[in-house]
């Protein structure tokens, strides 16, 4: 009738829940996911061996592990810049394709220009078209308070036919004109490719260190700078930054914009780091911005954290691929990520109440 | 389970309760006992224990040490369901109702039942019994929207009864009721320990304890100072109890004169709509001078909040001006306010005053944020918040374990300490101050009302809006009176008293103020 654990609210969060809860989080994933395992027939333990194995354990999986986080980790901070302060930005998958579209244009236009110079400006039009692409939402919002969930989920799509017209349905600057049968974009030359940065036998994608850098700069913009304190108050209190004269408005429509930019970085990153070419099909595919609101959650909108959680997802992700096969089922590491985010959400519980053991003792005791 | 009569007497004892919270001793050995068909006051300042008291005796909290006793019997409730179920019921300081059921399915929610759909008919049926028992009046098919503060919680009181309640708390009761019905209140409350049920009344105000109670426990820093009969005792030994000094609420002495023609504030003409666009503010003009404390008495809701609001820049004037030091301050720009010298301590401390959930630090910056020395090339200082935010602690005493602590831990004294310390260090020319006291204990109220009086001795001129007319008459200079938008009334406090001030609030007039 009674359950023998009762949840207290707790009065402070202590610091340790920050790792506390993201590790027991996901050790409870790991449980539920060797249930599932276990019931199709499967040996959880060496499954889970396995991924560790092709995922992490040695320098080439950990190198093909951080080409799956790099995209991760663009579209984590993306959501959780957004997040921060209340902005659900679902729209991290459209802006990253618009980041993509505008990297893929620079990457052709100023072909002939130096490598340096062709890097610069695919990450200055991806930031510029995914960045516009959300402010959409933040000018809809600001203006008229339509709910941002509903706009920037729907210009996902609007997003996605946009990129098919432009490779499928039409002469575009961005399609082939020597494609035939199957319509492709245009390859970027060699020089627009964004090269690896090897570190002994450790291949890092140049975009990875971008999002490093990404993150390092919106940890220090959201926690050390006046635009950052603006945020939280206007997250935390309205009413209160009415009364401090901080305007939100603005204040919506430039986060949005951030949150658009650091998911079009994504865009450019795919194209320069991976792709060299606009693949309105392949990008699609992938579901980056989706997995990004993944990230967020797990790392507790910390951008720092994001990186390592985007790593970790990465690594999940890499050896699905390379596992996938008769003996390991192609859904599983999507099932992961799933009961993964499920127990995140659930774990967050923990940090605003505690358990406590249900006793005849007068005492609880703290679980 | 559920019954209309009382069988069964209840006393409730709770001995050596010890309760504790990380870096706090709530209840520090509380002993209490109420005693079937009286009203026992739990009477004590902001942080004494009374709440976590009533949570443990409700079965919200466990209580790390101590016995919680019904007629002798050692109990152990796990939750408030379980406590009612023994028949003790609370109602909260906030109402925990559906806003778009009715009162009876509110009343009915939660109820176990065997049936998958809700017996409505006979539930209105002994709700209506039951409220004629009491002579509370509640419309059972009324939703709770539509009901005034006072009737939902005369909503949550019946709920309380249908569950079988012989014990009732209640806290803070009065805190959201006008005087009129609290006075209803009492008369219900009287007529439930009549029929032999108990009444446990928390409050920190003396005048209603003295007028309800049979006993009173006094709860100091989590320990129980005393139990004693009403009737032998007196308001002025109660706040003695209470506060563990004597306290004087007498009018302060002031170490400068107001200079009302030195003029700090000067509001000319303003009108300005509600947040629903009706007109709020009708030609308001007033001047305040130097060193001097001018108060606004109303019944709230007669648009001086809307006032404070058009003063600080937060609310757009339809018409007229507002000036400081004789510089016109332009229309509904808070930065343009705050620049020209007014500072505002408005009345929702926590949310608007205030941000809860930020630290002591952060908020402490909430206004200076944008420059030097809190800013540097848009980045922030944080040795230099820190350091400003430990000296400023210590100045105004906030009782808090450091300077990162979130506003929403602090008790209500200190809350509105941080943010008077923040408001009076801006170093201000005009101060608009609303219901600076408001909800507040003894001790916090002394110390606001003399840091208040500082400032306009420093030559501050403050605009003091408040309800509480033994405020207004201790500290003010001049006394407006605002009705419905307008003032009515402009008296030297000298010269006021309370009949005529009553009778202004109420929208009556003087016959010397006539014209």
């Amino acid at each position: 009738m009674q359950s023998p654990l009762r949840l207290e609210r707790r009065l402070t969060q202590p610091k340790w829940l920050n790792w506390g809860v993201p590790l027991l989080s996901l050790l409870g994933a790991l449980i539920l996911g060797g249930i599932v395992l276990f019931a199709t027939g499967k040996n959880p333990i060496s499954v889970y061996a396995r991924i560790v194995e092709r995922g992490f354990a040695s320098t080439d999986a950990f190198s093909r592990t951080l080409i799956s986080a790099t995209p991760f980790a663009f579209t984590g901070l993306a959501a959780s810049v957004a997040f921060r302060m209340g902005l659900i930005n679902i729209g991290g998958e459209g802006q990253l394709y618009l980041g993509t579209i505008g990297a893929a244009f620079a990457g052709i236009a100023f072909q002939d220009q130096p490598t340096a110079v062709i890097i610069a400006t695919m990450i200055i039009f991806g930031m510029l078209f995914g960045g516009a692409w959300a402010a959409i939402v933040g000018i809809l919002k600001a203006k008229f308070s339509t709910n941002e969930i509903i706009t920037s989920l729907m210009l996902n799509y609007v997003a996605a036919i946009f990129l098919d017209y432009l490779i499928f349905n039409s002469s575009s600057y961005w399609r082939d004109p020597k494609s035939y049968g199957f319509p492709t974009g245009k390859r970027l030359t060699k020089n627009a490719y964004w090269n690896d940065i090897s570190i002994g036998s450790i291949e890092i994608p140049f975009g990875f260190v971008v999002a490093v850098v990404a993150a390092v700069i919106v940890w220090f913009l959201y926690n050390r700078t006046r635009f950052g304190y603006e945020v939280g108050v206007i997250a935390s209190s309205p009413n209160a930054a009415r009364y401090a004269g901080i305007r939100a408005r603005w204040k919506i429509i430039t986060v949005m914009a951030l949150s658009g930019a650091l998911a079009g970085l994504g865009g450019a990153s795919d194209v320069g780091d991976f792709r060299h070419v606009l693949d309105a099909k392949g990008v699609q595919i992938s579901g980056y911005g989706y997995t990004g609101i993944v990230v967020a959650a797990l790392a507790r909108l910390n951008p720092l954290s994001a990186i390592f959680v985007a790593v970790f997802l990465g690594g999940l992700s890499n050896a699905g691929y390379a596992l996938q096969g008769p003996d390991f089922p192609s859904g599983l590491v999507g099932t992961l990520q799933g009961l993964i985010l499920f127990t995140a959400v659930a774990g967050e519980i923990l940090t605003r109440y505690r358990i406590k053991r249900q006793n005849t003792i007068a005492d609880g005791v703290i679980v | 389970m559920i019954s209309d009569n009382i069988d069964s007497k209840l006393t409730v004892t709770m001995n050596g309760i010890v309760k504790r919270f990380p870096g706090v001793v709530a209840n520090d050995g509380v002993n209490f006992e109420a005693r079937a068909g009286e009203v026992h006051a739990l009477l004590g300042e902001n942080g004494a224990g009374k709440s976590t008291l009533s949570n443990v005796l409700t079965g919200l909290y466990r209580p790390d040490e101590g016995t919680v006793s019904l007629n002798d019997e050692v109990v152990h409730f796990d939750s408030p369901r379980i406590a009612l179920e023994r028949g003790i019921g609370m109602v909260h300081q906030h109402f925990r109702l559906v806003n778009s059921f009715t009162v009876a399915e509110n009343i009915i929610l939660g109820e176990q039942s065997s049936s998958l759909f809700m017996d409505t008919a006979s539930a209105v049926e002994r709700i209506s019994a039951l409220a004629t028992q009491y002579g509370i009046a509640v419309d059972p098919s009324a939703r709770i929207w539509q009901l005034s503060v006072g009737e939902q919680q005369r909503v949550e009181i019946l709920k309380a009864l249908y569950h079988g309640a012989k014990v009732l708390i209640l806290d803070e009761p009065t805190a959201v009721l006008t005087p009129q019905e609290a006075d209803a209140l009492f008369t219900v409350l009287r007529s439930m320990v009549a029929e032999g049920r108990t009444v446990i009344f928390i409050s920190h105000k003396l005048d209603e304890v003295m007028a309800v109670a049979d006993r009173v426990t006094v709860l100091r820093a989590g320990k129980t100072v005393s139990t004693i009969e009403c009737a032998t005792t007196s308001t002025r030994e109660l706040a003695r109890l209470m506060v563990g000094r004597d306290v004087v609420f007498d009018r302060v002495i002031r170490a400068n004169h107001a200079k009302p023609d030195n003029i700090v504030l000067q509001v000319s003409n303003i009108d300005a709509t509600d947040d629903r666009g009706r007109q709020a503010l009708k030609s308001i003009s007033l001047t305040i001078g130097e060193s001097e404390i001018v108060a606004i008495a109303g019944v709230a809701g007669n648009g001086q909040r809307e006032l404070a609001e058009v003063i600080s820049g937060m609310r757009p004037a339809t018409r007229g001006t507002i000036a400081v030091n004789n510089e016109v301050v332009p229309n509904s720009r808070v930065r343009k306010a705050m620049t020209a010298g007014i500072s505002h301590v408005p009345e929702d401390r926590l949310h608007t005053g205030l941000v809860a959930d930020h630290s002591i630090e952060d908020n402490l910056i909430l206004k200076s944020y944008r420059g030097a020395p809190i800013s540097k090339m848009s980045v922030l200082r944080r040795r230099i918040i820190r350091a400003q935010a430990k000296e400023t602690i210590e100045k105004y005493d906030v009782k808090t374990p450091d300077t990162i602590t979130p506003i929403r831990l602090l008790s209500g004294g200190n809350v509105q300490k941080v943010l008077l310390a923040r408001e009076f260090d801006s170093l201000p020319s005009v101060m608009v101050v609303s219901s600076p006291t408001r909800g507040l204990d003894v001790g916090a109220i002394e110390n606001v009302r003399k840091r208040l009086v500082d400032a306009a001795d420093s030559g501050v001129g403050v605009l003091l809006i408040s309800e509480d007319l033994e405020e207004i008459f201790a500290l003010a200079d001049r006394i407006l009176v605002m009705y419905e938008g307008s003032i009515v009334g402009n008296i030297p406090a000298a010269e006021a008293n309370r009949e005529s001030i009553g009778l202004l609030m109420g929208g009556g007039s003087l016959s010397a103020e006539n014209n």
